[in-house]
């Protein structure tokens, strides 16, 4: 498991309240860990802090599930 | 009751009757003030009256750029913001027919649009504390409509819309939005009456008298306080019984 994915395992069990097993690669935020809208913008505002970046708010329309979080950080932070 | 102790307030137009009045009252409570408004000196003389938690940081609500960077500025002075009022307004009357593009945009732009940027800036902080308030000032205006002021009541009318949807989302967040709506206070903006105007208006009041800014100012620090967490999306009317809404 990457760095960052442990990160943001992290972050999505801490704000969400699921269990590790459940935040899969697929895992939709919305449709299978219970996010409503508001979560949606509050994990991409502890991801920016997390790994000091910017997610402009198209990018973060399409950071839909855990995997598609991981791989737009991996490709976004040093 | 009403403790702000450890909390930081960020309070617009204080240098006005209203907003100083605000200032004062959640200052006397504990909690750390911003005072924000276009004209330093009032501000610097209200701060040097409260003493050392009060900070002075100017703005020019109609422009976007110093609007933006107010949030960050006031979160640099007092290590956060928890409590946001947005209490500046201005007016520009003029009868409907004759009403400028110019005297719609300013009043929409300082009254309503700086409040909705102002609010989106703080709210990120309000919600990772899991604690925030919000208290925006409409006015009697807002509900019951003036002649004259189809802008200004546009303005009012549109923050108790704009209170009640943001309150809506951030509710779970530990977070209230909510709307004082003064009716007709004692301040330079209504000095500007003349007497029959003022006579003509207080036989609409049935409290007979002006209302007093620390009216108004007491029941924003109620909306503030932690004891109003269970008030959210509301409108408190502040006005003698001019209107009953």
């Amino acid at each position: 498991m990457s760095d960052v994915e442990k990160r943001v395992r992290k972050i999505v069990v801490e704000h969400l309240g699921v269990e590790e097993e459940k935040v899969t690669e697929s895992a939709s935020f919305i449709d299978d860990l219970g996010a409503d809208s508001l979560d949606t913008v509050e994990l991409v505002m502890a991801f920016e802090e997390e790994f000091g970046i910017e997610i402009p708010d198209d990018a973060a329309e399409t950071i839909q599930t855990f995997g598609d979080a991981v791989s737009f950080i991996s490709q976004h932070s040093d | 009751m009403f403790d702000l102790t450890g909390k930081a307030a960020l309070v617009t137009g204080a240098s006005g009757g209203i907003g100083g009045a605000i200032a004062t009252a959640l200052y006397g409570a504990g909690a750390t003030v911003g005072l924000s408004g276009t004209r330093t000196e009032p501000l610097e003389a209200l701060a040097g009256e409260l003493g050392d938690r009060a900070h002075v940081l100017p703005c020019n609500l109609s422009d976007r750029d110093a609007v933006a960077a107010l949030p960050k500025q006031a979160a640099e002075a007092m290590g956060a913001v928890d409590v946001l009022v947005n209490n500046a307004g201005i007016t520009r009357d003029n009868l409907f027919l004759r009403m400028t593009d110019e005297e719609w945009d300013s009043v929409l732009e300082v009254n309503l649009t700086s409040a909705m940027r102002l609010s989106r800036g703080c709210l990120r902080g309000m919600m990772k504390a899991r604690w925030g308030r919000i208290v925006n000032i409409g006015s009697v205006v807002g509900a019951a409509g003036n002649p004259g002021q189809g802008n200004y009541a546009a303005a009012k009318a549109g923050l108790v819309g704009m209170s009640k949807s943001l309150a809506y989302e951030v509710a779970g967040r530990g977070v209230t939005v909510n709307v004082v709506s003064p009716g007709f206070i004692t301040t330079a903006m209504t000095e500007k009456l003349t007497d029959d105007q003022k006579a003509a208006i207080l036989k609409q009041v049935p409290t007979g008298r002006m209302g007093e800014a620390d009216e108004i100012a007491a029941a924003v620090l109620y909306l503030a306080s932690p004891e109003a967490a269970y008030v959210t999306g509301a409108t408190l009317h502040v006005n003698g019984g001019m209107g009953m809404f």
